[in-house]
């Protein structure tokens, strides 16, 4: 967003244009300057960022809060770890007057040792959000049903989950994450659970509009280098998508002409 | 005698300030230094009103402000 190089096949949420379809999560970093390079290496397209109780001055929050002005990349604040309504309401207003933005990352956690969304309560919090004003990323799982009703509430883009946050496993239902794909026509962001850039390609080769990656980059060896390499990853799997795949086929069939084969002969 | 203090929570950690404590007087008790958001009891309090908000008895306060997050 707000960069002078204009793409000609930007991501559009919610109205507004970003040139990359890479959203980049800052914790679990092995230092700031790390997550700073690996910000610089990636070019995200937004960041996502928390709140969380403070007692006393911490160095780390305000180094951070410098880290993420210096940034210069919209900030996506999360609502993670609340488990009501209410809870992600008020989170959502703090992060809202904290970051400056409407917009959020609505998590709802349905369940502490997978942390599954509640799906039976994500359409109604998505709802209270938006009519409150806000601009929702709803992390969800796979569901299609759940997708439709997160959009029928008014999310303009949904965010299901490649496999539980954290695990690094890819897509674990590449059927569920396909189907959603045919079926819904918002921009999708594969939010959680990727490990490698081959995941994130694989799923925008599926048309998936943009993913979103923290572990994945935060704990390789060389977490600057991962950044770039899903960065690069994400790109080449949107043009596959663009490009429009092969069928694939049981039978082989060379690729080089028979015709005129040398030394070939009837047998 | 009834207790002329008013028993607080901030951030689950029992305080004590007197009747007519403001917001902003707790804020003040544990030096926190902008940006941080409010809530009092779950709701959301914004800034423009933390030296009007009155303090009640019981009141949990929540103080929070930036951290990373995925």
């Amino acid at each position: 967003m707000n960069t002078t190089v204009t793409s000609p096949d930007p991501l559009t949420l919610y109205g507004e244009t970003f040139q990359s379809r890479l959203l980049l999560g800052t914790s679990r970093y092995p230092s700031p300057t790390v997550l700073q390079a690996a910000i610089a290496a990636s070019q995200p397209a937004m960041l996502t960022a928390s709140l969380r109780r403070q007692t006393s001055q911490g160095d780390n929050t305000s180094g951070f809060w410098t880290l993420l002005k210096q940034a210069q990349v919209p900030v996506l604040p999360n609502t993670a770890g609340c488990h009501s309504i209410q809870e992600v309401i008020t989170t959502a207003e703090m992060a809202r007057e904290v970051f400056e933005t409407d917009w959020i990352k609505l998590e709802l956690i349905g369940d502490d040792y997978t942390l599954q969304p509640d799906t039976l309560h994500l359409p109604e919090a998505a709802d209270r959000l938006i009519r409150a004003g806000f601009k929702v990323l709803p992390y969800t799982t796979d569901d299609l049903v759940l997708c439709q009703r997160l959009i029928d509430v008014g999310c303009q883009a949904v965010m299901p989950w490649a496999a539980p946050i954290g695990t690094g496993k890819g897509p674990i239902n590449p059927y569920a994450l396909q189907t959603l794909r045919e079926r819904v026509r918002v921009p999708l962001i594969v939010d959680a659970g990727l490990g490698r850039p081959s995941h994130a390609c694989q799923v925008m080769e599926w048309g998936y509009d943009a993913v979103l990656l923290n572990t994945a980059v935060a704990l390789a060896l060389d977490p600057v280098a991962m950044a770039q390499a899903f960065a690069r990853a994400v790109q080449a799997g949107r043009a596959a998508y663009l490009a429009g795949a092969m069928t694939s086929q049981d039978l082989a069939q060379p690729s080089t002409p028979v015709l005129g084969t040398p030394f070939w002969h009837q047998p | 005698m009834p207790d002329a203090d008013l028993n607080l929570l901030i951030n689950q950690q029992p305080h004590r300030l007197p009747v007519g404590a403001t917001l902003r007087d707790a804020i003040e008790l544990i030096g926190l230094k902008p940006p941080f958001a409010a809530a009092i009891n779950l709701e959301f309090v914004p800034r423009s009103q933390y030296a009007q908000r009155l303090l009640a008895d019981g009141d949990r306060i929540e103080l929070i402000a930036p951290v990373t997050g995925g």
